[in-house]
């Protein structure tokens, strides 16, 4: 392709009008506390593996209602599941187990593994 | 002071007005409501359900209008003019009468922020977009067409509130609790919509409001998206198209919308602002009526022999209204003590 020396950048925007929620919306049926989330930080200022990883539980469950699918699965690849974020919680979700499921469904929200 | 009985004239008949004549009567005076509007009640005679429990606003003012019954009420009246005399106050009211009184109670609540003031959000200009008072009015009457049967609906919430453009830098302190009240409501009143609430912070500070919060998340999947709604637009098909900043991802977002509400902030009433300065009564900046101090005499005035009740000194809750009616007539009650 010719180079001109510019190019375009895909908007970042987010439409939820067409985001797809399915795999969240199977989550929340598995794990309904995973939606009282209230994007305190606490998981991801305690986690093990955030330092060096960008790992978050909150950036998980707000990626997944925005349709950022890679960046979710990027970040659950780093997860050692050593489960200190669901001790600081303040919603009291067990996001260790939240984790897990996750990690058991597909892109669609089935239950692949 | 005179052998007679003290009249109180207690200006505003919403239910800090009412539940204040009804215990200043219970303690022997004689309270007299004025009432500009021409019927008792104020804002809550405009909602459907409060919170925390859900309970009819119907029924609460039905006890205070019970309580009330015997007491003199003028309703659909103003007060022309307010005069300081020696040993009391004299009104001449708009029906031409004068009431001598021997103290003034401000009950004059406060105005609903004209949510047209902030054109960008579109009320008045798109047929979707309405108001948290439009929304209890349609609980009230299932009257107004824009309602319909929406699919999406949002609450922008800050409406004229935190907003120094808009002249109101304070909070408004019950819109984010009436956002959610609401969107429960309303998805409880259409289960397939998708409803989502436009915040800043949200602010729930009082008994079971964040209970609220926690069902309005897991039980009923409500969004919250924290990010101040920039602009409104209509889509070629009249619903409305909404863009915020999704501030914590850091990206912008957009939703079409069959509704959105905008929660109207609580701001001062300019009524009492005039009163206050023709009886020399200070004025705090913003707006509402200044108490002589914020922690043990948010119901005195600057002036001994007036007394405040209500949202007229800032933005109250039902229960908060009603205590601080009767923390005014029992103070009323000790000011005449020790005049005696
Ligand atoms: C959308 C919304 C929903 C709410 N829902 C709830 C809820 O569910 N639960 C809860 O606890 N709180 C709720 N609140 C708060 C509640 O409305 C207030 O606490 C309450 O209205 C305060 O009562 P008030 O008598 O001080 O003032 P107001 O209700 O404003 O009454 C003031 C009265 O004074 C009269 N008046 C004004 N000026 C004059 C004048 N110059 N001369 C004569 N009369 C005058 C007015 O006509 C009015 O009747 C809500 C508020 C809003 C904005
Ligand atoms: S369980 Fe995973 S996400 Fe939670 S603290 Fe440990 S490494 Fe981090
Ligand atoms: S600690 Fe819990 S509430 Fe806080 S961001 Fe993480 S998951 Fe959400
Ligand atoms: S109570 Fe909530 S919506 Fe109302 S002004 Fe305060 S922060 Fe905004």
């Amino acid at each position: 392709m010719m180079d001109f020396g510019f190019k375009l950048s895909p908007s970042s925007a987010v439409n939820l009008d067409t985001v797809d929620r399915a795999r969240y919306d199977r989550l929340v049926q598995l794990v309904p506390d995973a939606r009282t989330c209230i994007d305190c930080g606490s998981c991801s200022a305690t986690c093990t593996a955030a330092p060096w990883s960008g790992m978050s539980v909150r950036k998980v469950l707000l990626g997944l209602q925005r349709g950022r699918d890679d960046e979710v699965d990027a970040m659950l690849s780093k997860c050692m599941l050593c489960g200190k974020c669901t001790m600081v919680c303040p919603r009291g979700i067990n996001t260790r187990q939240l984790i897990l499921t996750l990690c058991r469904l597909d892109r669609k929200g089935e239950v692949v593994r | 002071m005179v052998n007679r009985t003290p009249v109180i004239a207690v200006i505003g008949a919403g239910i800090a007005g009412l539940e204040a004549a009804r215990q200043l009567s219970g303690l022997g005076y004689e309270p007299v409501l004025i009432e500009k509007a021409p019927a008792v009640g104020g804002h809550v005679a405009e909602w459907n359900r409060l919170f925390p429990d859900m309970a009819p606003a119907a029924d609460l003012l039905q006890s205070l209008e019970a309580g009330t019954s015997g007491i003199r009420t003028h309703v659909d009246t103003e007060i022309a003019s307010l005069g300081r005399l020696k040993d009391g106050y004299s009104l001449i009211l708009s029906n031409g009468e004068t009431l001598l009184c021997d103290a003034v109670l401000f009950a004059t609540g406060f105005h609903l922020f004209d949510a047209s003031r902030k054109e960008e959000y579109g009320y008045g200009i798109y047929d979707r977009v309405i108001t948290n008072r439009d929304l209890e009015q349609w609980f009230n009457t299932r009257h107004d067409p824009r309602v319909g049967k929406p699919k999406a609906v949002g609450f922008v919430h800050c409406v004229g509130s935190r907003d120094v453009k808009a002249g109101n830098k304070q909070c408004s302190k019950v819109c984010c609790i009436t956002a959610i009240k609401e969107a429960i409501e309303i998805k409880e009143e259409f289960p397939d919509a998708e409803v989502y609430c436009f915040y800043m912070d949200l602010r729930l500070f009082g008994k079971k409001y964040e209970d609220f919060y926690i069902r309005a998340q897991r039980d009923l999947g409500i969004h919250f998206i924290r990010g101040r709604v920039s602009e409104v637009g209509e889509a070629i098909d009249g619903r409305v198209v909404v863009k915020a900043e999704d501030t914590l991802s850091g990206k912008p977002v957009k939703v079409t919308l069959d509704l959105l509400v905008l929660m109207a902030g609580i701001v001062c009433n300019p009524d009492a602002q005039h009163y206050a300065r023709e009886l020399g009564v200070a004025v705090d900046e913003d707006g509402f009526l200044k108490s002589r101090d914020n922690l043990g005499a948010v119901i005195e005035s600057s002036r001994p022999g007036v007394f405040f009740a209500g949202a007229c000194t800032g933005a109250k809750t039902v229960p908060e209204t009603l205590a601080e009616a009767r923390s005014a007539a029992l103070a009323i009650h000790q000011y005449f003590n020790k005049r005696r």
